[in-house]
């Protein structure tokens, strides 16, 4: 591994390059999905036209990977609300795998109902 | 225990200069500190490197060894050795005045930034002040207070690195105690010394002080408490 | 022991505070006020986030259509306050966030940054808000 990763290469830091990453996909994401939202000004079809974009599998795997994102950036946020709010000690890496797990959770509940319809 | 010889590149110069190579033979407990002053002693006369206890209190003898922050006096090689290879280099974050030595000044400058000193309310005609060991304050402060300043934290912090001013987890964490003494008497100024964007409030719970501090102190909960104290300070506009 | 901390020399260096660029108390105050207002939205976000992501997963089952959609959400009062509190909260979270990285991964700092910061949060809030009415009113 390279030196200037492996000071870096523990949970609490991941924790922090996932929520930074994240969050700059989410604050570019975020225009465009008023955008798309917005459409509905010209009725349903104006959203409908926008909507029929997403049915191509591409656009269904970026859904899925921006729902993962919003769940990443969720569940280590309330975790660095955790940190910074409650009194703490020992607990704080069993807190960065909940927040792992419950975004893998998220995603899979989502991709799940995206795909498997229902 | 594998290799009886260990391959060691060693940076030498200041801000420029270049990693250099030596083989050092490998011993039973050999700590990384050994093989600095093996360097030294037998290899390279002019290496200009700090220790002075050798026993983990005095805080000098801090490197970065295989890319991370170690005390070296306490690091023994078999806990940081790489494939039979050690890379020695000075604490990161700091100016390299030669070698494996930094110069230390703005890091203890931050202490005092931080308003780092115990500031009295009693005089020498006062009875001792007693302090329940008991007390959440005590306990608080207690977590804190066995830093010996070696730099590692600071060394291993991000935020140091991408915003020059801010304070840093030592300092911070210095501050962190004297908020949690109750006979001290400057809480006002020294809540405002540390809040902001200098201050507690840069941090981004990263934990590479708390991951790396050989004393293992978590100057991220300290840094935490001040968050919580100075933003409560903040709102009463007491900043 | 080094001399360090509480017995450094502290007096030789009068000027601590502003070295470095430290900024004023009111400028000190107002990053710990960001840093709250940060933590505040990041709060009503937790909540808002959670319902959104139920919420999406329940419509996307099937697919999405915007019929389904709007039959959902038009005229509905409820979807509308808390979409409206949402956007509110994105818009306050986000320009923070991001000038935080712009300070610390581009390095830029001040006046100028600031204005961009304050520009975003209302761009975030017209947008926001404009697509929450498509849908709701």
């Amino acid at each position: 591994m390279n030196r200037a990763w492996r000071a870096r290469n523990h949970p609490a830091y991941w924790a922090f390059l996932v929520h930074r990453l994240s969050g700059l996909a989410l604050a570019v994401f975020l225009p465009a999905h008023f955008l798309v939202l917005g459409q509905a000004l010209r009725g349903e079809a104006g959203l409908e036209g926008a909507l029929r974009w997403t049915d191509s599998p591409l656009v269904k795997v970026a859904e899925i990977a921006i729902v993962v994102l919003l769940a990443a950036h969720l569940t280590g946020g309330v975790r660095m609300l955790a940190l910074e709010f409650l009194p703490w000690r020992d607990w704080q890496k069993s807190l960065a795998a909940l927040a792992a797990g419950a975004t893998v959770l998220f995603g899979l509940a989502f991709a799940l109902a995206l795909v498997g319809g229902g | 225990m594998s290799a009886s010889l260990l391959q060691v590149r060693v940076w030498r110069g200041g801000a420029t200069g270049a990693f250099r190579s030596y083989e050092v033979p490998r011993r039973e407990s050999q700590t990384v500190l050994d093989v600095v002053t093996y360097i030294q002693r037998r290899l390279e006369p002019g290496l200009a490197y700090r220790f002075a206890c050798r026993v983990g209190m005095c805080g000098s003898c801090a490197m970065t060894v295989n890319g991370v922050a170690r005390w070296t006096c306490r690091t023994h090689v078999a806990k940081a050795v790489v494939h039979d290879t050690l890379e020695i280099a000075p604490l990161a974050n700091l100016p390299v005045i030669r070698d494996l030595v930094t110069d230390m000044r703005e890091f203890f400058d931050k202490w005092a930034r931080a308003k780092g000193r115990f500031v009295p309310t009693a005089t020498r005609r006062d009875d001792f002040a007693v302090v329940c060991p008991d007390r959440p304050e005590r306990r608080a402060a207690d977590a804190a207070i066995e830093c010996i300043g070696c730099g590692v934290c600071y060394a291993s912090c991000d935020v140091v690195r991408w915003n020059p001013a801010y304070l840093g987890p030592a300092a911070l964490n210095r501050a962190w105690t004297l908020v949690n003494d109750v006979r001290d008497g400057d809480h006002r100024t020294r809540l405002a010394a540390v809040a902001g964007d200098a201050g507690c409030h840069a941090c981004h719970t990263q934990m590479g002080c708390t991951e790396r501090c050989p004393k293992e102190i978590a100057p991220t909960a300290s840094i935490a408490g001040l968050k919580r104290a100075t933003a409560r300070a903040a709102v009463k506009g007491e900043l | 022991m080094k001399g360090v901390g509480p017995t450094t020399p502290a007096a030789s260096q009068p000027p601590l505070l502003e070295k470095e660029g430290r900024s004023s108390r009111g400028a000190v105050r107002a990053e710990v006020l960001l840093w709250l207002a940060q933590r505040a939205s990041a709060a009503v976000l937790g909540i808002a986030v959670l319902i959104h992501l139920a919420t999406m997963s329940y419509a996307v089952r099937g697919g999405i259509s915007a019929a389904e959609i709007l039959a959902r959400t038009r005229g509905s009062l409820g979807w509308l306050l808390f979409y409206g509190v949402f956007v509110l909260a994105v818009a306050v979270h986000v320009p923070i966030g991001l000038r935080t990285i712009a300070q610390e991964w581009a390095g830029w700092r001040g006046a100028g940054l600031d204005v961009i910061v304050v520009a975003i949060a209302f761009a975030l809030l017209a947008l926001g808000w404009r697509a929450v009415w498509a849908v709701c009113a």
